[in-house]
């Protein structure tokens, strides 16, 4: 592998690829509230002290939208130079899990709150626009703590309904590089705004990575392979690395990539399949019938 | 004490209120009459005792300004009641007790009622007979072995029979007119949004809907007067001026037009129900208003429309009883297994039913052709009312095609059974306000009703045409307290 002016390219032979980056960054609010209760978002507190009964999905208990999250979510927008959409809707994503009491998370799918934008990044070569695809509102969900005993699972609701804001990229990105000034930039916009606190380490931003490549010359899209959840702009780096030298891998074998979700695992250094598409949820998206329509 | 029971709500306040009756008579003449009603199978958790001892406070301190001063009343078990086990009739919630209280209730409470127990329903608001409760069937106080409706067939059997003086149910689509009507009592679905649905155990957001079930239009005006009100803790609820309906009422409807809309003359209607519903033009007329003929034009897709958004939305609000965190829970050998267990077992048919079709139509592949089709339509029916409003105040229907059906007779039929529906199910879709009052009786001797449907947020013309229609029309109910003897 070796990079030509600067480009971040997967060399194989006579062969070279490129990478397609886009990011779908989860960005906890700064907000003293969670997005549609009044119970407090503070971090470290003891396992189930911040649950009300919104967030803990008693029968006949509704959602109140959180003002100042919605405030939060619109400054970020412009923060990112985006459209700000006058109308916006929140939808249920129906899943069953033991830390999301409702069985659905309150999001946004159709309609979100902020539309299409940019952020320019100061790379060494000169400047990049990232296009910003969408930013949304949605709950987060619970934690499951599985190895605190051999037979059952904790669950701790203390982040259960905390507003979090979905920032997309377009697939703009082509290295790990890039990857890391996007993260920075947009942690630098948001912690200037206060909205989003951008400390990793408590999981207050994180990503899902979106990775493919292609043939240099090449015009379209390869497959794409979603990593969920990574924590730190280190492991996104080493995780985009080995998944696009998987791919390349793949191809040059002659066979076909599957669209697929996988885990990166920090101590292998590897990304591993964690469901195919096939095996995607339905999560029934539709309009939250607790607002009005 | 047995005239007690047979006294109105706003008799018995006015009692109360003079000093001719203690909170204390009052709430034992219904815990009697209720406990020698067990047959009826009415309750699903009485509060007998908590009553009785609530009845002595307030009688020993008693705030006569209230407006339900020391009045028992028995309320649907889909309302969530503080300390007090609330079940929406289901094996699901047989040993949930809320810690909090629902705002409908609350504001009955804070006028001076006391809480008297919590009435059997269908499971979860599901079903027009009340034979969907895991508690068993309700028995109609009209006849032995009759259905008395539903989904709030406690409350209109436990109504009728004398057991309350008032109650409240749930309608999301016909829940409280329907048992009303077949119970000979009046039963108000109010506007949505009127009636907060914070601590009411949902069925289908969109469309639920508290109401107010009664013995008569005053009674029923009071109380809805009572239970209506704006809540920042609901975000569908509506921050209108709200009148003092039961203050404003009157018989005075002259100049009044009330619509009379041909798509709501069925196929297979029965003669009597044509029959009612002609008689119910003549009551009108005689009050000095104008009937006109009017077009709901979508009228035929308001039942399927309403069997594909209800149990979309049941689909997604029962997700939450997963046996995770209250309520009833299988064993299982892991999270999957335990999820399938607790939601087959704890959920009845019925449910499982709507569950499995409201997942369906939300599929992705299918949203499109049946989710998304069924709010476009929902919305046509929304603008056919709101035409047929530019040249009426009211409308005028039948409650239900027919007078309540024997226990049993339609278990093995779920699309007769939804048909039940038809009439009360387009007020729903449509957001409006509607009101079954007791009109007469077919050759059985059961009653029947008729249905005013009212523009948004004007319940109160609609409470003056029934109040004016009541009195014209002069029902009694038959009731012989064949279950006593």
């Amino acid at each position: 592998m070796s990079n030509t002016n600067s480009q971040y390219l997967i060399d194989r032979g006579d062969n070279q690829y490129e990478v397609v980056i886009g990011l779908e960054v989860h960005a906890q609010v700064t907000s003293n509230s969670k997005l549609f209760s009044s119970s407090p978002t503070k971090f470290g507190s003891e396992p189930n002290t911040q649950v009300s009964l919104v967030d803990a999905a008693f029968p006949g208990m509704l959602p109140v939208i959180n003002k100042f999250c919605v405030q939060q979510a619109i400054k970020t927008g412009i923060g990112l130079n985006a459209k700000i959409n006058k109308r916006s809707v929140f939808d249920r994503k129906n899943y069953f899990y033991a830390d999301l009491p409702q069985g659905y998370q309150i999001s946004q799918f159709k309609d979100p709150i902020v539309g299409e934008g940019k952020v320019i990044l100061d790379m060494p070569d000169g400047q990049k626009e990232v296009g910003i695809e969408r930013l949304h509102l949605e709950q987060d969900a619970g934690k499951s703590i599985h190895d605190l005993d051999p037979q059952n699972t904790f669950v701790d609701l203390n982040r259960s309904g905390v507003a979090l804001m979905e920032i997309v990229s377009k697939p703009d990105l082509r290295s790990p590089d890039e990857v890391s000034a996007y993260i920075k930039k947009l942690r630098s916009i948001m912690r200037y705004l206060g909205t989003c606190d951008g400390n990793m380490q408590e999981g207050s931003l994180r990503a899902d990575v979106n990775v493919s490549v292609r043939p240099i010359k090449s015009k379209e899209y390869g497959t794409r392979c979603e990593i969920k959840n990574v924590n730190s702009i280190k492991f996104m780096q080493m995780a985009i690395e080995y998944e696009a030298n998987r791919q390349v891998d793949l191809i040059e074998e002659g066979k076909s990539i599957d669209q697929e979700t996988r885990l990166f695992d920090t101590k292998k250094n590897e990304t591993r399949s964690m469901r195919s598409k096939e095996d995607a949820h339905d999560y029934r998206y539709f309009p939250d019938p607790d607002y009005y329509l | 004490m047995t005239e007690i029971t047979s006294l109105s709500l706003s008799n018995l306040v006015n009692k109360v209120k003079k000093k001719e009756l203690s909170s204390v008579e009052i709430t034992k003449s219904f815990v009697e009459r209720s406990e020698k009603s067990k047959k009826l199978n009415a309750y699903i958790t009485d509060n007998f005792e908590n009553a009785l001892n609530k009845a002595k406070q307030f009688d020993e301190n008693p705030n006569l300004d209230l407006k339900l001063p020391g009045i028992p009343i028995a309320v649907k078990d889909l309302f969530c009641t503080k300390d007090v086990k609330t079940t929406a009739g289901s094996k699901m919630l047989n040993n949930f007790i809320p810690p909090y209280e629902s705002t409908v209730t609350q504001n009955m409470w804070n006028e001076g009622a006391i809480l008297l127990g919590k009435l059997n329903c269908d499971e979860f608001a599901m079903g027009s007979s009340n034979e969907t409760s895991f508690f068993g069937n309700v028995q109609n106080p009209i006849d032995e072995n009759l259905v008395p409706g539903g989904s709030s067939g406690g409350s209109a059997s436990a109504l009728a029979a004398r057991l309350t003086p008032v109650t409240i149910g749930t309608d999301t689509g016909g829940s409280i007119r329907q048992p009303a009507s077949f119970t000979g009592t009046v039963g108000l679905k109010p506007t949505y949004g009127s009636c907060s649905r914070y601590g009411i155990v949902a069925f289908a957001s969109s469309l639920d809907q508290a109401g107010p079930m009664s013995q008569n239009v005053e009674d029923c005006a009071l109380l809805h007067e009572i239970i209506s009100s704006y809540d920042s803790k609901d975000s569908t609820s509506v921050d209108f001026k709200r009148n003092e309906y039961s203050k404003e009422l009157n018989k005075d409807i002259k100049g009044k037009k009330i619509g009379i809309p041909k798509e709501y003359r069925v196929d297979g209607m029965p003669d009597e129900i044509e029959d009612l519903w002609k008689k119910g033009v003549e009551y009108i007329k005689d009050c000095g208003a104008e009937i006109i003929d009017i077009s709901l034009p979508h009228t035929n897709y308001a039942l399927p429309t309403y069997y594909i958004v209800a149990p979309a939305e049941a689909s997604s609000n029962l997700a939450r009883y997963d046996g995770v965190k209250y309520g009833f829970r299988a064993e299982g050998k892991n999270l999957i297994d335990m999820y399938e267990k607790t939601r087959s077992e704890g959920f009845g048919s019925e449910v499982q039913r709507r569950i499995m079709i409201g997942t369906y139509v939300l599929s992705s592949g299918y949203y499109d052709a049946y989710y998304l089709k069924a709010q476009k339509v929902r919305n046509l029916i929304k603008s056919d009312f709101d035409e047929a409003y530019k040249k009426v105040d009211a409308i005028l229907t039948p409650s239900t095609p027919s007078s309540a059906f024997k226990i049993g007779e339609k278990t093995n039929d779920p699309i007769s059974m939804y048909l039940n529906d038809i009439f009360t199910v387009p007020v729903n879709l449509a957001g409006l306000p509607g009101i079954s009052i007791p009109a007469g009786h077919d050759k059985k001797g059961y009653p029947l009703g008729l249905q005013l449907i009212g523009k948004a947020f004007d319940e109160q013309n609609l409470l003056n045409i029934a109040y004016a229609m009541e009195e014209k029309i002069g029902f009694e109910n038959k009731i012989s307290d064949w279950w006593m003897k």
